[in-house]
């Protein structure tokens, strides 16, 4: 039996609670959060062993819900890295409690998010082709390298910040000592130690950015490269990116709502985060309208038959519905909700945030699908439903997520300790010193 | 080198069908089953595409047999992280079932839709089981297949051509479905010979091809009378 560890002394005692007391809603959700896990496995076996054929994709709508899937797992893995390099860089005072988790989103989703290409291959054996007989020039490859590359950077990026409060797990011995001892890298909280890992995340802050802008552009390009109506367009690349900033903002709200409620984080998570947050989300949900609105736009005014065709077959064929929905999720819930103060709570951020989740999933679905089921050749019009094992590695993919993420709080702070320590000790005097070398006076104030 | 390509007289086709027929056969194109193929599972590497024009009751039925256009400049060679589609010097477009891994990008990028995938283990009826063409390879589940223009039959044309120590004459090497038409309305044969039937019809005025704006530069190419 261990011996008790003692935490309750700490200022941040909260933070450390999740790791050292496991109530029984732990083990009820792992529990739950398998069964799905194994049903979507099961699904997948089914599926590697009758072929593709269980699933509803045929000819010509040949992409379907996995394709979708990973385009919005990856854009919502954009949460985090990116989200947390910006405020980094700008020096916004208030990242202090959400960088850590907005990071873990990414590592986990973005996980999650590549495997999907290889759910939806005919022929998963032989992946490893990819390697082997790779084609550079193929935006399969260009994925393949740039997701690659940004799981790499982010999970170093979500890892290094992790390092002093790993050590300090460590010096609290008990449970999983040698993991702790081994992850903290010898970590003694020197001033040099401290410089060195200061450094470091700058370097990967700055370097992390232009990553996983190239990731969504990327995923824009296997649709943008083709000549199908619909995706063959310039703006995809920045759109993307867009959508994929929105969307991981939004799912980064709804984490540190429920993290709040779930952990007591109230101290931690305030009402300005939520707010900040809330704004910034409004700003991309204003942008994500201007380049879904200049996109439409420019189709419709040129009116190419096969691009306008397409274009009122999402206005008004069987996926209206989803066009609508996505307008009224994307850009009509979250300004009102947003945009007026009275609604700006923390409930009306969830709600928005919600919308938006659900809104972004119905975008990737209004690319993919409505333009492969209108090939340009004379076909008959294609029509789509997914099957029950697309369904199950759907909520196998969110499960994953979910339990990606309880397991993460369970070993180690959703919140970084250290940084928040840092923030009490030293943040009020340098946002002093910064604020007065803005203001007009002797130059002999700013260092 | 020659450069092999198909003119579908719409003119003289009537659209029996003969066509897809023979190909299925000579090809071993696996059978899929009605429900499946209502599903959009049907595996045709060639293809007729049916238009109706006209409102009821004057309604007109246009048919129109469609292989795969072994593009001159092919938008699904471009998109294959694998190298499992590729086009050969005499401009046909291959692929590599054995390297296929199933993502089905070709698919999604080809404006023609000339391809099919195998959702399922191929399958036949047991009598055509003992009946299958041995020059060409029956696939497995999972991956990409599409028209060769029976690409098995000119190797066995060049074969016969070189033991005899001669050119290929014109219309030795056909396709299963241009030597099946009831109607003569495939002609098949080598664009770059100034004395082949395809190169004097590729010259008609009726000559089209689909999509011309889109720079695939297929090398089927229809005829069809202007209206």
């Amino acid at each position: 039996m261990p011996k008790k560890i003692q935490y309750d002394y700490e200022t941040d005692a909260v933070l450390y609670r999740p790791i050292y007391e496991t109530g029984k809603g732990f083990y009820i959700t792992v529990g739950i959060l398998l069964l799905i896990i194994l049903w979507a496995l099961f699904m997948y076996i089914t599926q590697v062993w009758f072929g593709l054929g269980v699933t509803g994709m045929n000819q010509p709508i040949t992409w379907g819900f996995y394709i979708v899937n990973f385009v919005f797992f990856i854009g919502i893995s954009h949460a985090g890295t990116l989200i947390s390099a910006i405020l980094r860089l700008s020096k916004a005072e208030w990242r202090r409690p959400i960088t850590r988790m907005a990071e873990v989103i990414t590592a986990i989703v973005l996980a999650i998010g590549g495997l999907h290409p290889i759910l939806d291959l005919g022929r998963p054996d032989r992946v490893l082709n990819l390697f082997t007989a790779g084609r550079l020039q193929s935006p399969l490859l260009w994925d393949v390298t740039s997701i690659t590359a940004y799981f790499t950077a982010s999970t170093i990026y979500l890892y290094l910040p992790m390092i002093p409060d790993i050590a300090r797990l460590r010096d609290k011995g008990g449970k999983l000592t040698w993991l702790y001892n081994f992850l903290s890298w010898g970590w003694q909280d020197t001033e040099h130690q401290k410089k060195v890992l200061n450094r470091a995340i700058n370097i990967l802050m700055i370097m992390v950015i232009p990553i996983a802008i190239s990731v969504h552009t990327v995923i824009s390009y296997i649709f943008s490269m083709t000549l199908q109506p619909g995706w063959h367009s310039t703006i995809f690349g920045p759109y993307f990116v867009v959508g994929a900033i929105f969307s991981g903002i939004a799912a980064l709200l709804i984490l540190m709502i429920a993290s709040r409620k779930v952990f007591h984080l109230e101290n931690y998570l305030k009402k300005i985060h939520f707010q900040y947050l809330g704004t910034l989300l409004l700003i991309m949900s204003l942008l994500w309208f201007y380049f879904t609105f200049s996109e439409y736009l420019t189709g419709i005014f040129g009116s190419e038959p096969h691009e306008m065709h397409i274009i009122l077959y999402k206005f008004t064929g069987p996926y209206a519905i989803f066009f609508w929905g996505m307008i009224l999720c994307n850009f009509i819930i979250p300004v009102i909700l947003l945009g007026f103060k009275r609604f700006k709570t923390i409930t009306g951020i969830l709600f928005a945030s919600i919308a938006v989740v659900i809104g972004m999933w119905l975008e990737r679905l209004n690319i993919v699908v409505p333009s492969l089921a209108n090939p340009r050749i004379e076909l008959p019009i294609g029509i789509y439903f997914p099957s029950i094992v697309e369904w199950a590695l759907f909520m196998g993919g969110i499960a994953v997520f979910i339990l990606g993420y309880v397991l993460f709080s369970k070993f180690f702070p959703i919140i970084s300790i250290w940084e928040t320590e840092e923030g009490r000790k030293e943040a009020i005097t340098e946002v002093e010193e910064r604020i007065q070398s803005y203001l007009p006076g002797d130059e002999t104030i700013s260092k | 080198m020659p450069k092999w390509a198909m003119i579908i007289d719409l003119d003289k086709c009537t659209g029996c069908g003969d066509c897809m027929a023979a190909c299925k056969l000579e090809n071993n194109i696996a059978i899929v089953s009605p429900e499946e193929a209502n599903n959009g599972r049907v595996m045709f590497w060639m293809d007729m595409i049916t238009m109706y024009e006209g409102e009821y009751p004057n309604i007109q039925i246009k048919r129109m047999p469609k292989p795969c256009f072994h593009c001159d400049n092919p938008p699904c060679i471009k998109v294959c992280p694998v190298y499992a589609t590729y086009i050969n010097d005499e401009g046909l477009v291959g692929q590599v079932y054995h390297r296929c891994i199933g993502c089905r990008y070709c698919m999604v990028a080809c404006p023609y839709t000339a391809k099919v995938f195998n959702w399922y283990e191929p399958e036949w009826p047991e009598e055509f089981k003992v009946c299958f063409n041995p020059d060409v390879s029956v696939r497995m589940k999972g991956v990409v297949e599409k028209c060769s223009f029976c690409a098995h039959r000119l190797i066995t044309v060049k074969e016969t051509a070189d033991s005899e120590e001669r050119e290929i004459r014109d219309e030795e090497y056909l396709p299963a479905c241009s030597e099946s038409c009831p109607a003569d309305a495939i002609y098949f044969g080598d664009l770059d010979n100034r004395e082949s039937k395809v190169y004097n019809l590729s010259r008609s005025s009726r000559a089209f091809r689909e999509f011309e704006d889109l720079g695939t530069e297929p090398k089927v190419i229809y005829l069809l009378k202007k209206e």
